[in-house]
């Protein structure tokens, strides 16, 4: 068996292997809210924003690495959770866990982050790409096609906008466990800066919480002439 | 003190076990948690019932031989305690207390609250040790200058005395806290640093063999550690492997 082979079929090399690419999604989730801030600029700049973003050539070849980094991350949790059952198949009649609900509800947070990422596809990407779009002018008098409808139109339904908040907050759950317990499966723990680490993991799982889920809410509170 | 008593029975693995009641009298506060069970057991023999099984061996909180799952924690409800030094003055009177074995498929129940540890053994067997030639030419261990920390956390990583409350209490029965404090203690020095990289290795590929979970880092193990050894040993651990990993030419 070759090295790698060894790493990457034990334990704690599908541990690094987990850690390394929900780093790498979340750096994704900041480009993510960066870009979607342009939602509150105008409908032009997100819509010029949203054209850059599906014909770069550099970020289509990391939209590659994107869709790798997720189903990496998503078999590798698979893999992990099976045995894990299998390691605890049994439960206890009274049980008492200290540990945080967050770091305990992993597998069931990141299930429905998968089923909000399904249908965020669905709604958005192949929208976008496949579905009938109304097509807008931009500054230079081009005709493209008009996300920033999309995404609105969606947020306009409160249900959906209700379904996106959920999901972004259960994603902030997974999160607050998740970017702190990246750094211990790497190894990285240290008196100092651990506590540091920490509080990082919870502002970010708060900022990318509170940014995503503002975007339906203010879309969905202006269609009813709330905001 | 009077106590109502759920405790788990099991004839054998190969039984199905069932949680049985029993009322307990005249629990003195001072007793502690095996003296009262060896009194539940005077009584049964008594009626002539079947006593409960259940593991013990030096009662000073050292040997790791106590394994009960009290009131839904290993050890019961105080910190950094075994079960042999876990006292009645801890419970009310009138209290129901729960009594379950450790629940792991890698520590298969032998009867009522007694399960199969081996699988520790294997661990350590696979490389939690220094090999040292005692043909009476060994150096003297305390001739190697040793720095301070370095010595204390090896100490703090030795005390684990291998009770698997770490597995128990896992969500995924994972043997990580146990495994990373073997392998801390013997990083830690520079005796352990001739085999440093095979016994990572080793270790943890039999710790995966024989199917113990993975570790989710929610750091209940070190909480009901009696012996309170903390996390970073598993980041140690980590590191350890890591490193050894990408060294390794196998």
């Amino acid at each position: 068996m070759s090295k790698n082979t060894i790493i990457f079929s034990s334990s704690l090399g599908k541990k690094f292997v987990m850690s390394l690419t929900g780093l790498f999604l979340c750096s994704f989730l900041i480009v993510h809210l960066g870009g979607n801030i342009a939602l509150f600029t105008s409908k032009d700049t997100f819509n010029e924003y949203t054209k850059f973003m599906t014909s770069n050539p550099l970020i289509r070849f990391m939209e590659i690495i994107l869709v790798l980094g997720f189903l990496t991350h998503i078999v590798d949790a698979i893999l992990l959770y099976i045995r894990n059952k299998n390691a605890s198949n049994t439960k206890y009649i009274f049980d008492k866990k200290k540990s945080s609900i967050s770091s305990r509800s992993m597998a069931l947070t990141g299930s429905f982050i998968l089923f909000f990422l399904i249908v965020h596809l669905r709604s958005f990407w192949y929208e976008y790409k496949f579905g009938e779009v109304i097509y807008s002018e931009d500054s230079n008098g081009n005709q493209i096609k008009d996300m920033y409808h999309i995404v609105t139109s969606s947020f306009e339904s409160p249900m959906y906008s209700l379904f996106y908040v959920s999901a972004v907050i259960l994603l902030g759950i997974h999160l607050n466990h998740g970017f702190q317990s990246a750094f211990l499966s790497l190894g990285l723990r240290h008196k100092k800066y651990t506590p540091f680490i920490s509080l990082i993991g919870k502002l970010f799982s708060f900022s990318i919480t509170l940014g995503f889920i503002s975007f339906p809410i203010y879309f969905c509170l202006k269609n009813f002439n709330l905001w | 003190m009077n106590l109502k008593l759920k405790v788990w029975r099991q004839e054998s693995s190969k039984h199905k076990g069932k949680i049985v009641e029993y009322k307990v009298h005249d629990i003195s506060p001072d007793m502690s948690f095996l003296e009262m069970m060896d009194q539940l057991n005077q009584s049964l023999i008594e009626k002539g019932q079947d006593p409960v099984a259940f593991d013990h061996d030096c009662r000073e909180g050292i040997c790791g031989s106590c394994s009960m799952y009290i009131n839904g924690q290993p050890h019961g409800p105080e910190n950094m305690i075994t079960t042999c030094q876990l006292h009645m003055r801890s419970f009310n009177d009138g209290e129901t207390v729960y009594i379950e074995p450790w629940r792991a498929s890698t520590f298969p129940i032998i009867k009522d609250l007694v399960v199969d540890r081996s699988a520790f053994d294997k661990i350590i067997q696979a490389g939690g040790y220094i090999s040292v030639n005692t043909s009476g030419n060994s150096q003297d261990a305390n001739a190697i200058p040793i720095p301070k920390e370095n010595a204390d956390s090896a100490f703090d990583a030795a005390t684990c005395i291998g009770c698997g409350a770490c597995v128990a209490t896992c969500k995924n029965s994972s043997a990580m806290l146990f495994t990373a404090a073997k392998i801390s203690h013997l990083s830690n020095l520079p005796q352990g640093q001739v085999e440093s990289s095979s016994r990572v290795i080793s270790m943890v590929n039999k710790m995966d063999e024989l199917g113990f979970g993975n570790c989710t880092n929610t750091g209940d193990c070190a909480v009901q550690c009696p012996k309170g050894i903390s996390l970073d040993n598993i980041a140690k651990m980590n590191r350890e492997y890591l490193k050894a990993s990408l060294k390794s030419e196998k």
